[in-house]
This record gives structure tokens, C-alpha cells and sequence, in this order.
């Protein structure tokens, strides 16, 4: 076995029999589930609990047909008692809020004198609620009032959806939009969390060896440059094993739990958007718009996708955890990373924000493409943009510009990394580190 | 080839310190090479260099004739003064990883551990972790792992350092078989008892030059002071005592008599000789104690450290 091989082992080994690799391995995907399935009970039973409003109508506009119950709200006339009465016995009672509706002469006056009392700030989704049914109520009055027939109006109501194609006639729907974006931000994501993860881990081993001070043993049989690359690659192939273990238990639990507890899994998901959104969802799927989405799955550049999504996660891995291994070497331990550790985590970090801001609104605006130029931030925001289909000249300025980036780097870590693991003591500065680059051999 | 190494002119900055000033050592074949110096001096960036753990800026290295080359690791055990293994790893497996990092297949490692861990009598720890050994433990097994690869350049930092004399004494008497079964050994240590024991020869290396090597005992010629211990039985003491006085010099004694005869220093003077001293004094009474002062190892670094400053 060649040096690097017997290197990457070791550091393979050593991290999955780690038993903190272990736990989190597989308690993760249980808690993860775990989480979801509390808070999804935590919200049912949220809004379980039926909220009694009662309304008093000076205007005499409205009837119980506007107030009709529903599942989480029921309504009360109080209008024979008052208004003064009816708060003092809605504050004693246990009701949620009065509605005050007094008689003013415009429908215009009405329209803004409406108003709610309450004990505690009503919610959000209640007062919303309210506001449509008001606003429907006076707008079909004012209709009324200008002579118009609302069954007319009813029936002149019209959806228009226009159907989208490409040159070639393929046809395309909005919802693919959606499932892009969900598919570039999960993998920008995902890339961010691995590197954080196995970036600090790359880190944490370097400062082990140095600290147990057997680096001086290691490095006499073998190259600096070749034990960095060894850990690197090494604690990378722990970190897929662990995300491919996830990714599993994640499928098998999922499966299991809405078998055996009937949870399903669709209305999990879904569980916060609101009805009105669902409608439009269920009526895009609805029939034969579901074909054309899965026509469109399969046309999305798949194996495109996949082959660049290899290269820009292990491009932006090897980037960055290269330069936590050069932190790793220039500390004598871990409290001592933080000064570097900064310069590390922003770019990252900002990849992932910029990614969410500028892709989801325009896949190819001037700062999503400049984004994915630049070395430190284009492996998570150009994963974010190759599904929405990115110009072959534009991959390969930002590959090369990766590549280019990523060898320089590696070159440069593996300078501060091969004179800071053999020393010891004082503190490390920024000053210290350009010193060391410029040592020879 | 008499040598097994040979330094010529290496020289090594750091920045604007200048850790090595154009050294020159030649190590022979099976010896024991004492590498001798203050703190500091350059001993241990002379012994990466040799490990290729960094680069000299100049000079040559040649090993067995070769110039020095990464493929030489395989033939160098090093054992660090800062010692350290995984802490969280298994002996058995740490020490099987290192070997196969020094080229050794798994079996031929296995092997060599099993003899080694025989030998020493430490089997039993093969499925333990290192942070469950003892500091002594330790260094048994780090001493195993530096030598299992049967390398033909030894280099020992400070290898007694954390053993108790026992086991000093053990690992003593491992390094010289060693060196009888045809190794070289670079040995670099503060205790200059050692040293007397166990080098051949030595370089004396302070502030970055190399100001002394050689053969141990050329040296101590080298450092010799002609200062002999003599105790003698006289009836007259005082008299043999002025009469020496005409051709030696005499020095108080720093020694003890079993009889309470005449005791004192002697120092050769320019035109005598040891003989002469002998002569003249078995001719006055009977001679209890005539040895040669010689200069330990220890009096060697003083005074070369110091005429070096």
C-alpha cells in the first residue's frame, strides 16, 4: 500500500470508530425525524383549541351567514347587549376577542373604524381572517350599491394560465421552478454543512497529531504535504460514508413511520403552507400537469448536475478544509483556531446568504453570476445555479478559476502547514504565517 | 566506504536566524556518534535535515554513499527528544501503521512487532490504547516502532529521558546490540555520562558551528592536562615535596589516600614526562596512587562551550 493510502486509512478508521462519529451518525437522522414529528404535533395541537370570538354589529350589515363557524373559530352575536356590556363580560369570560362593527355613514368611514379588543395580541392568521370577510362584505355591498348583479359577476370570473415552451416546443411549468431552487439550495447547502463539519475535523486532527506530538514521528517517514492530503481526503470519505448513512435511515425511517403510524409524509410537508396556496398547488398537479412536471424532471440536465455537483463539492471541500488543516498546524490547540478561523467561515458563509438572495430571484442577475466566479463563494452559489441551466462559457471561467484557486491554495496551506507543525509555544500571528511561506524547504 | 554519513557544508536559515553556519560532520559505519550540544545550538534542525523533515539551504548529504533522497526514510529510525503516538489509538495497530509507513509489508511488520514485544516482554498491550499505558510504557513501545525496521541509521534525542535507570539500562544495552549487529547510531544527549558510556565519537555543536568532532578518545588526548593524582609514603614528605617542586608543578590534591601519606596534584612541565615523575618518585618512597587526570566528557563541553563564547 502506497504512504497516502495507508494515510487516508488510518485517518478513515480513526474517525468512524470515533464513538461521537457513532452517535451522531445514527441519532441524527432519529432526532431529525424526531424534531419534525414534534413539531408537527406541537402545531396540530396548537390549533386545536377552538377560539370563541363574539362581534357586535352596530352597522347592521352583516348576518350570521358572514360569521360562519369553522373548525378553529366560532362566532357569537352580542349585538342585543352593547358594546361597553359586552366587553366587560368577554374580558370575565373565556372568549378570545370582541369585533366591533359601529355604524358610520360611508362604507369607506366603515371600512377603518372596524376594531377588535382583546385580552392578549390576537394572532396574525385570525386578524387576517377577519380583515378578508370584512373586506369581501363591503365590497359586495359597494357592488350592490352601484347596481351591479353579483351573480354576473360571479360568472364572469375567468382563469387564464399561459402555458410555458421553449424553442424546441417542450412545454414547462412555473412549479419546476420551485423544485430548481429546492434542488440548488439543498446541494449549496449541504456543500456548506459538509465543509463546516469536515473542514474542523481536518482541523481538529491536525491539532491531535501536534499536540500528542507525534507529527515529528509521521513526518520522518512521510511528506508533510502528503499527510494533509491523506487526512484531507480521509476525513472527506468518513464524511460521505456518514451522509450516505443518513441519507439511508433518513428513506427507512421515513418509510417505516408513515407506515406503521399512518403520518403522512405529503401532509408533514405541507403542514404550513396555508389552504389558499395548497389550492394552487393540488390544481397545478392536478392531472395532466403532474406529466408534464415529470417530463420536466427527467429533461433537467441530470447527469449534468451531478457531474458538476462532484466538482464543485470537491472542489470548495478540498479549498477550504486545506486551509483549516494550515490553521490545524499554526495552533498549539483548539482555543487558539479562532483569529483564523474567521477569514474561513465568512466566505462561506456569505456563499450561502448571496445564494439565497440573488438565485431564488434571478438565477442569472450580475451578482449571482459574480458570485459564482469568485473561488470561495462559486461551489455553493454556482450549485444553487446549474439547475436553472448555466452557459457552458460561464462553468468554465468558474471551474478554472476553482481549479486554478484550489491548487494554489492547497500549494500555499501546505507551506504554513509543513513549518507550523513542528512548532511550538508562542503564539501564532498573521505576521508569523507570512514568514513561514517564505521559508525554504 | 568508511562512513555511513556525510555532512558537507549544510547550511540552515530560518527568516534572518541562521540555525546551521556551514557544518561538516562525517559519521562512520557502526558507530556510536555522540551529537553534543547546549540548547539551542542546531542539534535538532541538524537532525531533521538528516530525517528530511526540512531542507538544508546548502550542502550536501550523502547516506551510504547516496545522495540523501526521500526513499532514505525507509532506511533512518528516529526517535524524538518530544516524544508522542495517537493517544487514542491501539499499540498493536499504531505500531503496525508506523512500520508500514517505513516501507515494511503487514506481515513482515507483524512479524517484527511480535519479536519485539517478546522481547520485551510486553505482549499484553498490543490491544491497548496508548493513553491507558504509563509514560514509561510509552516510550518502550516508541522505542520498538523507531528501531522494528532494522535501519541502518539509528538517531536517538535524549533516549533515556522519561526511563527509570532500569530501564535505561535496558534500552542501553538494546542500542550498543544494535550498533554491534551493524548499525550506525547518531545519539544526542545532555548527559554526558551517557556519552562517556556509549559514543565512539563525537561533534560538539554551539550556536550554529560545529566547534569539535572527533574520536572521543583523540579528544580527551586533545583536552589532556598532564595532571597526575600521586600518594606517596616518604619518610620526609616535605623534602619530596620541595624537591618536586624544582621540575613539576604541584597542586593541591582533590583526592583521598586510604594510608596517610603524602597526597598532591602533579602537573608535567615542559621537558618531562610521565616517567620522569614515576621515576623520581618510587626513588623517594613507596607509591601508593599514580592515575592520569583524564578529562571527563563533561569537563570537554565546559571548556569548549566556553572558549567559545
Amino acid at each position: 500500500m502506497s504512504k497516502l493510502k495507508l494515510i487516508i486509512h488510518r485517518e478513515f478508521i480513526a474517525k468512524v470508530r470515533n464513538k461521537s462519529f457513532i452517535m451522531m451518525t445514527f441519532l441524527s437522522p432519529l432526532l431529525m425525524v424526531g424534531m419534525g414529528a414534534l413539531v408537527f404535533f406541537l402545531m396540530k395541537k396548537n390549533d386545536e383549541k377552538v377560539k370563541e370570538i363574539v362581534y357586535v354589529d352596530n352597522s347592521g350589515l352583516f348576518s350570521k351567514e358572514d360569521f360562519k363557524d369553522t373548525k378553529t373559530i366560532h362566532y357569537q352575536d352580542y349585538t342585543a347587549l352593547g358594546i361597553e356590556e359586552t366587553k366587560k363580560k368577554v374580558e370575565d369570560g373565556n372568549y378570545y376577542g370582541v369585533l366591533y362593527i359601529p355604524k358610520k355613514d360611508s362604507l369607506e368611514l366603515l371600512a377603518n373604524s372596524i376594531e377588535f379588543y382583546s385580552k392578549d395580541s390576537p394572532g396574525m392568521s385570525v386578524m387576517g381572517s377577519l380583515e378578508n370577510k370584512i373586506e369581501v362584505k363591503l365590497r359586495n355591498e359597494k357592488l350592490n350599491n352601484f347596481g351591479i348583479d353579483l351573480e354576473k359577476i360571479k360568472a364572469s370570473k375567468i382563469q387564464s394560465e399561459i402555458k410555458m415552451f421553449n424553442f424546441s416546443g417542450e412545454e414547462s411549468s412555473k412549479l419546476i421552478n420551485g423544485l430548481k431552487i429546492g434542488v440548488g439550495a439543498i446541494a449549496g447547502y449541504l456543500l456548506m454543512m459538509f465543509v463546516m463539519i469536515y473542514g474542523t475535523s481536518v482541523m481538529r486532527s491536525v491539532i491531535e497529531e501536534k499536540t500528542s506530538r507525534i507529527i515529528e514521528v509521521i513526518v520522518s517517514s512521510v511528506k508533510p504535504f502528503q499527510l494533509m492530503l491523506g487526512k484531507i481526503i480521509g476525513n472527506a470519505s468518513a464524511g460521505l460514508l456518514q451522509f450516505f448513512i443518513w441519507g439511508v435511515l433518513l428513506f427507512v425511517i421515513i418509510t417505516v413511520a408513515s407506515s406503521v403510524f399512518g403520518v403522512d409524509v405529503v401532509e408533514m410537508q405541507t403542514a404550513k403552507v396555508p389552504d389558499a396556496q395548497m389550492d394552487v398547488v393540488n390544481q397545478a398537479v392536478g392531472g395532466d400537469k403532474m406529466q408534464i412536471i415529470i417530463q420536466e424532471i427527467l429533461r433537467l440536465p441530470i447527469l449534468k448536475m451531478f457531474v458538476l455537483f462532484i466538482f464543485y463539492f470537491l472542489g470548495g471541500y478540498m479549498l477550504y478544509s486545506s486551509l483549516f488543516a494550515a490553521v490545524g498546524a499554526a495552533v498549539d490547540n483548539e482555543t487558539d483556531t479562532q483569529q483564523f478561523m474567521l477569514p474561513i467561515m465568512l466566505p462561506l458563509i456569505l456563499g450561502v446568504y448571496v445564494g439565497f438572495a440573488t438565485v431564488i430571484n434571478d438565477p442569472h442577475g450580475s451578482i449571482a453570476v459574480l458570485f459564482s466566479y469568485i473561488p470561495f463563494t462559486s461551489s455553493i452559489v454556482m450549485l444553487m445555479r446549474v439547475p436553472f441551466g448555466v452557459s457552458w462559457y460561464e462553468l468554465a471561467i468558474s471551474m478554472l478559476l476553482l481549479l486554478v484557486t484550489f491548487v494554489f491554495m492547497v500549494w500555499l496551506a501546505a507551506k504554513i502547514y509543513r513549518v507550523g507543525i513542528l512548532m511550538y509555544g508562542k503564539k501564532t500571528t498573521y505576521k508569523d504565517l507570512y514568514k513561514w511561506l517564505k521559508y525554504k524547504g | 566506504m568508511k562512513n555511513l554519513l556525510e555532512i558537507n557544508n549544510v547550511v540552515k536559515n530560518y527568516g534572518d536566524f541562521t540555525a546551521l553556519n556551514d557544518v561538516s560532520i562525517h559519521i562512520p559505519k557502526g558507530s556510536v556518534y555522540g551529537l553534543l550540544g547546549p540548547n539551542g545550538a542546531g542539534k535538532t534542525s541538524l537532525i531533521r535535515i538528516i530525517n528530511q523533515i526540512t531542507m538544508p539551504d546548502s550542502g550536501t548529504i550523502f547516506l551510504d554513499g547516496e545522495v540523501l533522497s526521500p526513499k532514505h526514510t525507509a532506511v533512518i529510525g528516529y526517535l524524538p527528544e518530544e516524544r508522542g503516538l495517537y493517544k487514542s489509538m491501539k499499540v498493536g495497530e499504531q505500531a503496525l501503521y508506523l512500520a508500514q509507513l517505513k516501507g515494511l509489508s503487514k506481515s513482515e511488520a507483524k512479524k517484527r512487532l511480535k519479536y519485539w514485544f517478546e522481547k520485551f516482554d510486553i505482549s499484553a498491550w498490543w490491544g491497548k490504547k496508548i493513553e491507558e499505558l504509563s509514560k514509561g510504557m510509552a516510550q518502550k513501545v516508541q522505542f520498538i516502532v523507531t528501531v522494528m525496521h532494522n535501519p541502518k541509521l539509528l538517531i536517538f534525542d535524549e533516549p533515556f529521558s522519561g526511563f527509570d535507570p532500569i530501564n535505561a539500562q535496558l534500552i542501553a544495552r538494546e542500542i550498543l546490540q544494535l550498533r554491534d549487529e551493524g548499525a550506525t547510531i547518531i545519539f544526542s544527549t545532555h548527559r554526558m555520562e551517557s556519552v562517556e558510556e556509549m559514543c565512539d565519537e563525537i561533534a560538539l555543536i554551539d550556536k550554529s558551528n560545529k566547534i569539535l568532532d572527533g574520536k572521543l578518545d583523540d579528544i580527551k588526548r586533545q583536552f589532556r592536562t598532564n595532571i597526575f593524582q600521586v600518594g606517596l609514603n616518604a619518610e620526609h614528605p616535605k623534602e619530596v615535596e620541595a624537591k618536586l617542586r624544582e621540575s613539576f608543578e604541584v597542586l593541591p590534591a582533590d583526592f583521598k589516600l586510604l594510608t596517610d601519606g603524602l597526597t598532591m596534584n602533579v602537573k608535567l612541565t615542559e621537558g618531562n614526562s610521565a616517567n620522569d615523575l614515576l621515576s623520581f618518585l618510587t626513588s623517594k618512597g613507596e607509591l601508593q596512587h599514580f592515575v592520569e587526570l583524564v578529562p571527563s566528557a563533561n569537563d570537554i563541553f565546559i571548556q569548549a562551550i566556553n572558549k567559545n563564547k
